[in-house]
């Protein structure tokens, strides 16, 4: 009975895990294989890193990766400033009029179609490019902006969650100790929720390495990411350089979910931790 | 103004209230938390505001520690106006009922913390944390996290924190609340002491009685906003002033009754679920005939099998409940008129024939005993 139970579990684990993540192995496998020719195993020259040689002496993949990397970076940067910011408004001043609505607002860009904020935006910049000439054109600066816009939202989540947990006593009893406001912030607050803003900057970084339809909307002719180059790669027929970019772009975002995995599970741990230590009495 | 160390000299009046408390009152939207609440407390005491959770206690020590500003009335400690003082100026430190120690820091640096702000200078404040943690026995602890202390050590890091800046006044939120019964005795006696040593004043919320008792010089009986009686352990227990004190304090027998003899220097009250009078040997501000409630603590009645000599005061009922607690026997006695009263007698001899089930027993109590309250 259980082996057989066993037996199922273990056939829908495999299948499951094998819809998910073989397309994204034969890419890796492939991103080694010799040949020209994408669907042609070249058994006799293969594995080769070939490949990934001639994407690191590629300018155009290189531009675009570290546009990308600076686009990513500086929108998890700002993300996370004003989602902390926001986050400490709405889960610390309680009773401010409109605060539920202020709460949805925030996290409304979440579930927003990407089309819609991706549109939305453009037309914002074009009509603020017409009104007061900035930003003029579209470039870095309105990827980043429009990348901003939907990141904050999942930092904003991430830190709320994050100062529920902490006691609002720990910050009374440093103004009682005569604290000032900022200053309890920065020396009680900031250090109790600087694991959620480091998850929240990490998934902030993917988020926006990831994005391709909003990116579109708002790119200039200039200003070439990563996804839109693999893009309009792919658009003109696939090669094999392709499977190696893509590779490289699975590795990063891996890592980035990998940590934000491990940060997880220290928290569960830590919280079981200091949940006996409450009542384990030590002698 | 800001956290000045508490004087060692004595006060300039001796009898002007260190801490004043004039006409407070706090409202929450509809909801009134504090109502007109006036209170005075010396230098030097232990006081303990004492009732049921929603009371008001809490919102009344948060308004003293000034996290709650105050709709109406005002606060002085040592003659200053402290109303619209942040709780960053206050020349008062409070301990949380959590603790609220902070779980990034040690044990030194928790305790440090309140003296940094005030930028005094490293080598002073490495010397009063040292002497703090001595004094509430935790030396050898500085470099611990909160998370590695026993409930009993972060209660005393707590304290430490709380006193390390010297306060005029400290303020403590169930301070023995998350405590287990042993931890909690010893340290009751711990925290006067300590009190004593250090001669800060003490406002002590809690809702426990026995804690209020054993900690406070004076206990403050709140109930719906508003403090009912203020007086000494003694006075609120034997002499509560109104039903709600009498009921809310220890356990007591409360009947009504009607004033039927009302002289200057006694009366007697008629109450028919006793089905007798009650002789009280002292008067009673109230007119007569009034309705008055009589309330008897249960150590005050005597029982014995043989009927004593008296004509007052004297019942005589069927043992229906009996509890034996070691130190003190308690008894259910069902009366004629179908009132049970609950008796409590010490038990002073090891071999002595006690009372039984279904026994019928004679209740007597001295004149002195009864409470009349009017409200």
């Amino acid at each position: 009975m259980t082996g057989r139970r066993s037996f199922f579990v273990l056939s829908a684990m495999v299948f499951g895990f094998a819809f998910l993540y073989l397309p994204i192995l034969s890419m890796i496998v492939y991103s080694f294989n010799a040949s020209r020719l994408v669907t042609v195993w070249d058994s006799a020259h293969s594995p080769t890193l070939a490949w990934y040689v001639e994407l690191f002496h590629n300018d155009q993949v290189l531009d675009a990766a570290r546009l990308s990397f600076r686009i990513a970076a500086v929108n998890a940067t700002g993300a996370v400033i004003l989602g902390t910011l926001a986050a400490f408004a709405l889960e610390r001043y309680t009773r401010f009029r409109g605060r539920t609505l202020f709460g949805l607002l925030t996290t409304a860009p979440m579930v927003l179609p990407e089309v819609i904020t991706g549109l939305s935006l453009l037309l914002l910049f074009v009509a603020l490019d017409q009104a007061v000439g900035w930003p003029s054109g579209r470039d870095a600066t309105t990827i980043t902006i429009a990348h901003m816009t939907f990141s904050l939202a999942y930092v904003v989540v991430v830190v709320q969650s994050r100062l529920a947990t902490v006691d609002r006593s720990l910050e009374e009893a440093a103004m009682d100790l005569g604290a000032r406001p900022w200053k309890v912030f920065f020396v009680i607050t900031l250090p109790l929720i600087a694991p959620a803003i480091a998850s929240g900057w990490v998934l902030a970084f993917i988020l926006s390495w990831d994005d391709i339809v909003i990116t579109s909307f708002v790119s200039g002719p200039g200003s070439t990411t990563l996804p839109q180059l693999v893009f309009s790669k792919v658009r003109l027929g696939v090669s094999p350089d392709i499977n190696a970019l893509a590779t490289i772009l699975v590795l990063i975002v891996s890592v980035g979910v990998a940590i934000l995995g491990v940060y997880m599970m220290r928290r569960d741990r830590r919280r079981a931790r200091d949940a006996q230590a409450a009542f384990a009495v030590i002698p | 103004m800001s956290s000045s160390p508490a004087e060692r000299a004595p006060a300039p009046a001796a009898t002007a209230p260190y801490v004043r408390i004039d006409r407070l009152t706090k409202r929450f939207g509809e909801f009134v938390a504090v109502n007109q609440v006036s209170l005075e407390i010396p230098r030097g005491e232990i006081f303990c505001l004492l009732g049921g959770s929603g009371c008001g206690k809490t919102t009344l020590l948060r308004m003293l520690a000034g996290f709650e500003v105050p709709s109406e009335g005002a606060i002085y400690i040592d003659g200053v106006d402290v109303t619209q003082v942040p709780p960053y100026e206050r020349p008062v430190n409070m301990m949380f009922q959590s603790y609220a120690l902070f779980p990034h820091m040690t044990v030194a640096q928790n305790v440090a913390f309140g003296l940094r702000q005030d930028s005094v200078p490293r080598a002073e404040i490495e010397a009063r944390v040292t002497e703090m943690l001595a004094l509430v026995q935790l030396a050898g602890y500085e470099k611990r996290k909160p998370h590695q202390l026993s409930g009993g050590q972060r209660q005393r890091v707590a304290l430490a924190r709380a006193l390390v800046k010297r306060p005029k006044l400290l303020l403590l939120d169930e301070p023995l609340g998350a405590l287990d019964k042993k931890l909690r005795e010893q340290t009751q006696f711990e925290l006067v002491n300590l009190q004593e040593k250090l001669g800060v004043t003490f406002v002590i919320v809690t809702h426990d009685q026995e804690e209020a008792m054993t900690l406070a010089a004076r206990i403050g009986v709140m109930r719906a906003g508003q403090i009912l009686q203020v007086g000494t352990p003694t006075e609120i227990y034997e002499f509560p002033n109104s039903r709600f004190v009498a009921d809310f304090i220890g356990s007591v027998n409360m009947t009504e009754g009607r004033l039927v003899d009302d002289a200057p220097d006694h009366v007697r009250i008629d109450c028919p679920q006793l089905g007798g009078t009650v002789y009280v040997d002292h008067g009673v501000s109230s007119p007569p005939d009034a309705q008055v409630s009589v309330a008897i603590r249960p150590e005050k009645f005597q029982l014995s099998r043989d009927r004593p000599p008296q004509q007052d005061n004297l019942l005589s009922g069927v043992v229906t409940g009996i509890a034996y607690l070691g130190d003190v026997t308690r008894y259910l006695v069902r009366l004629p008129t179908g009132f049970v009263l609950k008796v409590t007698a010490p038990n002073v001899f090891r071999h002595e024939e006690r009372l039984a089930h279904d026994e019928t027993v004679w209740i007597h109590w001295h004149a002195s005993a009864a409470v009349v309250v009017t409200r």
